[in-house]
C-alpha cells in the first residue's frame, strides 16, 4: 500500500443513510477474480439510467461533484456485506475519503486496509458537512484533523495501528508474519492442551 | 477470577498477542471457511509473496455463490450465468488444488452454502473462532462460536498466518423473555429485533442472544437468529452452547469422538456467561408480543408485523425506500400482491425451513402468476428433504425445486427477479436491487413465504397451519 498522509479535495455529499455495499457495487459484478477495474461499475444501478446514460439524480453525477475525492455520506455508510470490492470500486472511481457520523464495521476495516480513509466525525460536524457540500477540505492523517476553509478544524480519531499503516504504507500481513514465533508458540500450547 | 461473558471467554482463549494502545490484538482463528467470490485475490496475494497456506487442516472451501441451481445439461455443461462466474468457480478449484485446501466442489456430496455446511460437518464447534469472507459468518455463533465476516485482505491474512488483527469489540446482550406465540418463528423474532434496535443498533458490538425464548429454540432456529446479527450492524451474534447444541453436534464428521467428545462437552459447558458478568449494553425483548413479521422498506431494519400499518416516512430517504417498494404508509404489508417467492439462503434453507414451507404447501397450489423457487442449503439438506418427499410437495404445488446454492439471496448466479417484481424471500437482505435490478424484496419466514405463494399476496401463515398436521 502507498502511504496516505493528506487528502485535499472539495466534498461531494451523498446524504442517503444506510448506503449499503450492494448499492456501492451490485453483487452481479462480484464474479471478478481481480481487484482492478471496478470503478466503472461503482454505484452502477444508481449512477446510470436503464439506457446506460448518466442518471441526473445520482449525487456524484452532479457537475459540482466531478473530481471530488471526499464524499460526505449519510449515516451508516457501507452497511451490508463484507465484500472488499466496495472500497476497491470506490478507490478506482476516484474517491479517497468517506466522512460520516457512523460507518459500518467491516466496510471501515476493509477501506482503511486499502488506503481509503473512512473517517467518523461527530453527529453535529456530520450535519454541518452534509449541509455544506462542495467545500474544500484537507484531511491530515498525521494530525488527525480535517482543515476547513475558514481555518477551523474537525478532529477525528483513527485506530492507531491503522493510522500507522496508512502513514507509512505498512502492509499488515507483513506485520503479522513478523509475529510468526508467537503464532507458532500459541499453536504448540494449543496442541498440548 | 472475575465473571466473564461467553464472548470474553472465547476471546481470551484466542489471544496470541494482547492488544496495546498502538496495536490491535493478534487473534488465532480455529476455522477459516472459503468460497469462490471473496477468495481469488487472497490466493493471488499468497502466490505473489511466495507464501503457503498455513493451516490447510483448519481451512474448508465450498462453491455456493456463483453456482447455477439448475442441473448440468446432457452435455455435462452447467448453466452458469456467464463466463466470469464459470471462471471464478474454476479458479477456486484450481486454488484449492494448488494450496491443498479441502474443497466441497461439484463432486462432493456435502457441497452447499458455506454457513450451512460448516455446522453440518461439525466443523463449527462451541468456543471456536470462525471467519469467512462473508458477513453472514455470524450464523455459526448459534453454536457458541465467535464467528464473523472479514474482507478479502483479511482472508489473505488468515490464509498466511491463521491469525487476524482485531480490536476487542463491545458486548450487547439481547434478552428475549417469554415464549414465541404459536406460528411465530425465529425469522419473525430476528426481524422484530432488528426492527427494534435498528440496522446500526449492533455496530461495534458482539451480540449475545439469551433468555427463555432463546433457550427454547432449536439449533436451526438459533442459526436463523445469529445469521442476521450483521443486519443489525453486529459482526457476530452468539448463543451459549447447551444440551440442544451438544445433541445436534454429536456424531457429526468433524467433531471429536468417544472420550475426546466427553472432554469437549465438559469444556463447552464452561463457556456460558458467568453470573454477574457485565455487558456494555443490554436490550430486552418480549417474545410473546411478536407476530409474523416482514420488511416494508429497503433495509432489514424496516420490519414490522405484517398486519400493522406501514409507518410514515420520517425523511426523504425513507420516503424513497417506500416509493421503491411501492409500500404505502398507513397500509399493512399483508395483502400486497406477490410475483416471486424464494425459499432458501443461509438464513432459511435447512431441513426444518423446508418442512415449514412444505407444511403450508401440502395439498395446495402456488397461485397463478406466482413463481416459487425452493433452493436447499446443501446437498445434505437436499438428500434429507427428498428422502421425506418434500420435493414432491413443492413440485406438486407448482414450485421449482433446485440444487443447492445461494441463488436468489444474492442473485449473482442468474436466479433473479425482474424490475418491479415483488419477491417474498426467506433470505436476509432487502437492499435495493439485491435480488435483481429494480426487484422489490420482502423478507419473511419460510411459513410466510409459502402462505404468500398460495395466496398470491402476503399472507399470515397461521391461517394455513391449523389444518395441517406437523
Ligand atoms: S445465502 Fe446469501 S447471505 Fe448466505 S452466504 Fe449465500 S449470498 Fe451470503
Amino acid at each position: 500500500m502507498q502511504p496516505v498522509t493528506r487528502i485535499h479535495s472539495r466534498t461531494a455529499v451523498m446524504a442517503d443513510e444506510n448506503i449499503d455495499t450492494d448499492r456501492i457495487i451490485p453483487a452481479r459484478f462480484l464474479t471478478t477474480t481481480t481487484r482492478t477495474g471496478l470503478g466503472k461499475l461503482c454505484f452502477n444501478d444508481w449512477r446510470y439510467l436503464p439506457d446506460g446514460s448518466d442518471n441526473p439524480a445520482f449525487p456524484l453525477n452532479q457537475p459540482e461533484a466531478k473530481g471530488c475525492a471526499i464524499v460526505v455520506a449519510g449515516r451508516n455508510f457501507g452497511c451490508g456485506s463484507s465484500r472488499e470490492h466496495a472500497p476497491w470500486a470506490l478507490l478506482d472511481y476516484g474517491i479517497q475519503a468517506v466522512l460520516c457520523s457512523e460507518i459500518a464495521d467491516i466496510f471501515r476495516n476493509n477501506a482503511l486496509k486499502n488506503g481509503l480513509l473512512a473517517i467518523v466525525v461527530s453527529a453535529a460536524e456530520h450535519e454541518w458537512l452534509l449541509a455544506n457540500p462542495g467545500i474544500e477540505l484537507s484531511i491530515d492523517v498525521q494530525g488527525q484533523y480535517i482543515a476547513l476553509p475558514d481555518g477551523g478544524r474537525i478532529s477525528f480519531v483513527l485506530e492507531p495501528f491503522a493510522r500507522h499503516c496508512l502513514l507509512n504504507g505498512v502492509d499488515q500481513l507483513g506485520y503479522l508474519l513478523q509475529n510468526e514465533k508467537l503464532i507458532a508458540h500459541y499453536e504448540e500450547q494449543e496442541q498440548a492442551a | 477470577m472475575s465473571a466473564k461473558t461467553l464472548f470474553e471467554k472465547i476471546w481470551d482463549a484466542h489471544v496470541v498477542a494482547p492488544e496495546t494502545a498502538d496495536t490491535p490484538a493478534i487473534i488465532y482463528i480455529d476455522l477459516h471457511l472459503v468460497h469462490e467470490v471473496t477468495s481469488p485475490q487472497a490466493f493471488d496475494e499468497l502466490r505473489s509473496r511466495g507464501l503457503k497456506l498455513r493451516r490447510t487442516d483448519r481451512t474448508l472451501a465450498t462453491l455456493d455463490h456463483s453456482t447455477p441451481t439448475l442441473p448440468a445439461g446432457p452435455d455435462g455443461e452447467r448453466p452458469y450465468a456467464n463466463a466470469e462466474a464459470k471462471a471464478q468457480v474454476a479458479q477456486l478449484e484450481e486454488n484449492c488444488r494448488e494450496f491443498g485446501v479441502e474443497l466441497h466442489g461439484w463432486d462432493s456430496s456435502e457441497r452447499g452454502i458455506v454457513h450451512v455446511i460448516g455446522p453440518e460437518l461439525g466443523a463449527t464447534q462451541p468456543g471456536n473462532t470462525i471467519v469467512c469472507g462473508d458477513s453472514h459468518t455470524s450464523t455459526h455463533g448459534a453454536f457458541g462460536a465467535l464467528a464473523f465476516g472479514i474482507g478479502t485482505t483479511e482472508v489473505g491474512h488468515v490464509m498466511a498466518t491463521q491469525c487476524l488483527l482485531q480490536r476487542k469489540p463491545k458486548t450487547l446482550a439481547i434478552h428475549v423473555d417469554g415464549e414465541l406465540p404459536k406460528g411465530v418463528g425465529a425469522k419473525d423474532l430476528i426481524l422484530h429485533i432488528i426492527g427494534h434496535i435498528g440496522v446500526d443498533g449492533g455496530t461495534g458490538h458482539v451480540i449475545e442472544y439469551r433468555g427463555a425464548a432463546i433457550e427454547k429454540l432449536s439449533m436451526e432456529e438459533r442459526m436463523t437468529v445469529c445469521n442476521m446479527s450483521i443486519e443489525a450492524g453486529a459482526r457476530a451474534g452468539l448463543i451459549a452452547p447447551d444440551e440442544t447444541t451438544f445433541a445436534w453436534l454429536k456424531g457429526r464428521p468433524r467433531v471429536p469422538q468417544g472420550e475426546a467428545w466427553d472432554r469437549a462437552v465438559a469444556h463447552w459447558r464452561t463457556l456460558k456467561t458467568d453470573d454477574g458478568a457485565q455487558y456494555d449494553r443490554e436490550v430486552r425483548i418480549d417474545a410473546g408480543t411478536i407476530k409474523p413479521t416482514v420488511t416494508y422498506g429497503t433495509h432489514p431494519g424496516m420490519a414490522i408485523a405484517m398486519d400493522a400499518p406501514v409507518p410514515a416516512a420520517r425523511n426523504a430517504v425513507e420516503q424513497r425506500a417506500l416509493d421503491y417498494m411501492q409500500s404505502r404508509a398507513g397500509q399493512p404489508m399483508q395483502g400486497s400482491k406477490v410475483d416471486v417467492v424464494f425459499v432458501g439462503s443461509c438464513t432459511n434453507s435447512r431441513l426444518s425451513d423446508l418442512r415449514e414451507a412444505a407444511g403450508v404447501l401440502r395439498g395446495r397450489r402456488v397461485a397463478d402468476g406466482v413463481r416459487m423457487l425452493v433452493v436447499p442449503g446443501s446437498e445434505a439438506v437436499r438428500r434429507d428433504a427428498e428422502a421425506e418427499g418434500l420435493h414432491e410437495v413443492f413440485r406438486a404445488a407448482g414450485a421449482e425445486w433446485r440444487i443447492p446454492g445461494c441463488s436468489m439471496c444474492i442473485a449473482m448466479n442468474g436466479d433473479l427477479a425482474q424490475p418491479g417484481q415483488l419477491v417474498v424471500s426467506t433470505s436476509n437482505r432487502n437492499f435495493e436491487g439485491r435480488q435483481g435490478k429494480g426487484a422489490r424484496t420482502v423478507l419473511a419466514s419460510p411459513a410466510t413465504a409459502a402462505a404468500s405463494a398460495v395466496a398470491g399476496a402476503i399472507a399470515d401463515p397461521r391461517e394455513y397451519m391449523t389444518e395441517v398436521a406437523a
